[in-house]
């Protein structure tokens, strides 16, 4: 039986039950978490971890599945922060409506940019994605509608409010609302990781020459992982632009996204669909404990940080931390 | 006429720092993400060495050039030899992770603040029949024309030089006729990081000094690059002339503040329509 039956006579939750007790176990936890009444900071760390791991699984559907390095993919944060916060300023329109047309403006950008750029390879691809990311940047500094390098500052209601996504008096509804999309997105990544189109884009990846021999449109399935990839980069932007409530070019459009997204995904382990999370359960907490110790104006510390251990691990383990794990657990979570 | 002027004269400095990058792609197949940054370790080590020992960047550049010579083979000895083999992803994340380290560190040491020299020996500038040349600037442009005529020279007719181009073009025969292909990464780390430091010490004295300031620089590279072909250093030339004129008139003919925008749409057309650039080799 080929491994495609194998996957698709698998039962949609995994068969194994310890597996399936753990990953409930673990959901359940997260659940409860906010009823143990940990402090705004860890609340705080949770939310940032649920993000990173959100952006860094969606850098893993390009990067890891398809094999495409982007190196821009913080043009997509950014386009989902812009489009939300943009629609209320201006016309009062629910986040929530923003969010889906962030996602559906960043499918749109995604196939514009990718159907010329994703006949380009390797380091080609990889330097005209810098160059897009910074060019959005340039952009929206320049952009006046959008209120130019200021930004747009999104007007504050009085209470808390589901429907203008905004909460004041506690991070908890926060944290429920990233603890749903990093739920969403990640069993979204799980099930595209099974499905033929899965099988297909690594077959990309692995060889596109035999994949196109095999009738496999690679163009066609590079850009469908790039728009798929852009999809879940946006409404990270839009929930984060409600959490902070600004939006300005020099804060969405950041390069620094673009790198944690890669260098999240390289740490934990690249191709693999927990290989995100493994990440940012390391990094993002050592990030955010160096800035800490170092005090926040003590430059570009957690930088620094990521540029150590994304040398180290391409020095020392370059297919993530995740291959430390015993080959059978691995293997049922393998994407290749 | 103007801008034509002054679109040449970045031109050639931005072929300089191009030639180091496509030296180092050439031999290895790496492309050092962290180019920028070298450059502007480059201008801060001039910087330094005009705040503390009161060296005018044109009298320091033998030192800067030891220095980054010396960078690039520190970084070849700990990084790059270990990733030779290793996928193209491990390269790209390797380098960039490199970039990263250095842009933070110098964030770190120095604070993201603008500096500049004040006082350097170049200075004003002349006016020849209505158009204004920086001293600076326009010495700079010589110097890297020469240090590039140099490089030519160097790699094409020396016999280090060929032994340089036999390894990039076939590490293994190159090895069998007795070039020690380590030695010759590290002396291209080297030469590659020496063209960059003469480029950085060169715009030290008319240039702001920063962390950040070698992103834009080493985006003309990779886009000089590109357009020369990856691997050619006299394409280079040509493309970093190219772009210094695209930056300039472009800036002058529609409007400066998306200077960088005209050359990122050059690239994206070049590397689509002809992926094996301008004057390519390949």
């Amino acid at each position: 039986m080929s491994d495609l039956k194998i996957a698709q006579s698998e039962p949609l939750f995994n068969s194994n039950k310890k597996m399936t007790y753990l990953v409930l176990g673990f959901f359940a936890f997260l659940i409860l978490l906010p009823a143990l009444g940990p402090t705004k900071f860890f609340l705080h760390l949770m939310i940032m971890i649920f993000m990173h791991a959100v952006i860094s699984q969606s850098w893993n559907i390009i990067g890891g599945f398809s094999g495409q390095i982007s190196l821009g993919h913080g043009a997509f944060f950014g386009i989902g922060a812009y489009a939300t916060s943009f629609f209320y300023v201006e016309y009062g329109l629910t986040p929530w409506i923003g969010i889906l047309i962030g996602i559906i403006v960043c499918a749109i950008v995604a196939i514009l940019i990718g159907i010329p750029m994703l006949r380009l390879s390797g380091h080609y691809f990889a330097i005209a994605t810098l160059l897009v990311g910074i060019s959005f940047q340039i952009i929206f500094q320049r952009w006046d509608l959008v209120g130019a390098a200021s930004g747009l500052w999104v007007p504050l209601t009085s209470e808390d409010s589901l429907y203008a996504i905004q909460f004041h008096s506690s991070k908890v509804p926060y944290y429920y609302l990233f603890l749903i999309f990093f739920t969403i997105i990640f069993f979204i990544t799980w099930l595209i990781s099974r499905s033929k189109l899965g099988y297909r884009l690594r077959a990309v990846r692995d060889d596109a020459q035999a994949a196109q021999s095999l009738g496999i449109d690679v163009a066609k399935h590079k850009i469908i992982a790039f728009a798929i990839s852009a999809m879940m980069m946006s409404p990270m932007g839009s929930l984060f632009a409600q959490y902070i409530l600004i939006v300005d070019p020099d804060r969405m459009f950041n390069f620094e996204i673009s790198i944690i997204a890669l260098l999240i995904t390289v740490l934990g382990g690249i191709g693999y669909v927990w290989g995100p999370l493994v990440g940012t359960l390391i990094l993002i907490p050592l990030a955010e404990y160096a800035r800490i110790f170092f005090g926040g104006t003590g430059g570009a510390v957690d930088l620094m940080v990521y540029g150590i251990v994304l040398m180290f691990i391409c020095i020392f383990k370059p297919s993530g931390i995740i291959s430390f794990l015993p080959n059978h657990i691995l293997h049922r979570e393998k994407m290749r | 006429m103007q801008a034509v002027i002054t679109g040449l004269l970045m031109g050639l400095i931005y072929a300089l720092i191009a030639s180091g990058l496509s030296l180092i792609f050439g031999l290895m197949e790496i492309v050092n993400f962290a180019h920028g940054e070298h450059l502007m370790l480059a201008m801060f080590t001039s910087f330094w060495l005009w705040a503390l020992l009161g060296l005018d960047p044109i009298v320091s550049i033998p030192i800067t050039i030891l220095v980054l010579a010396l960078c690039g083979i520190v970084t070849h000895y700990f990084l790059i030899r270990y990733i030779l083999k290793a996928k193209m992803l491990v390269q790209i994340c390797a380098t960039f992770g490199l970039a990263v380290f250095i842009r933070s560190l110098a964030q770190f040491l120095w604070t993201p603040d603008f500096r500049n020299i004040s006082k350097p020996m170049l200075e004003g500038r002349i006016e020849i029949s209505g158009i204004f040349i920086g001293q600076p600037q326009f010495t700079a442009a010589i110097v890297c024309l020469f240090a590039f005529i140099g490089l030519y020279w160097f790699v094409t007719k020396t016999e280090t030089g060929l032994a340089l181009q036999a390894t990039s073009q076939d590490r293994q025969a190159a090895e069998i006729l007795g070039v020690p292909s380590n030695k010759m990464f590290a002396l291209g780390w080297g030469l590659g990081l020496g063209c960059v430091a003469i480029a950085g010490s060169m715009m030290s004295s008319y240039f702001y000094i920063f962390p950040d300031v070698g992103i834009n620089f080493s985006l003309f590279a990779f886009v000089a690059v590109a357009l020369g072909g990856f691997g050619s250093i006299l394409g280079c030339l040509y493309a970093g002339i190219i772009i210094g004129l695209v930056e300039s008139l472009g800036g002058l003919l529609i409007d400066p503040s998306f200077k960088l925008l005209y050359v990122f749409a050059i690239y994206l057309l070049v590397v689509i329509f002809k992926p094996q650039g301008i004057f390519g080799r390949y």
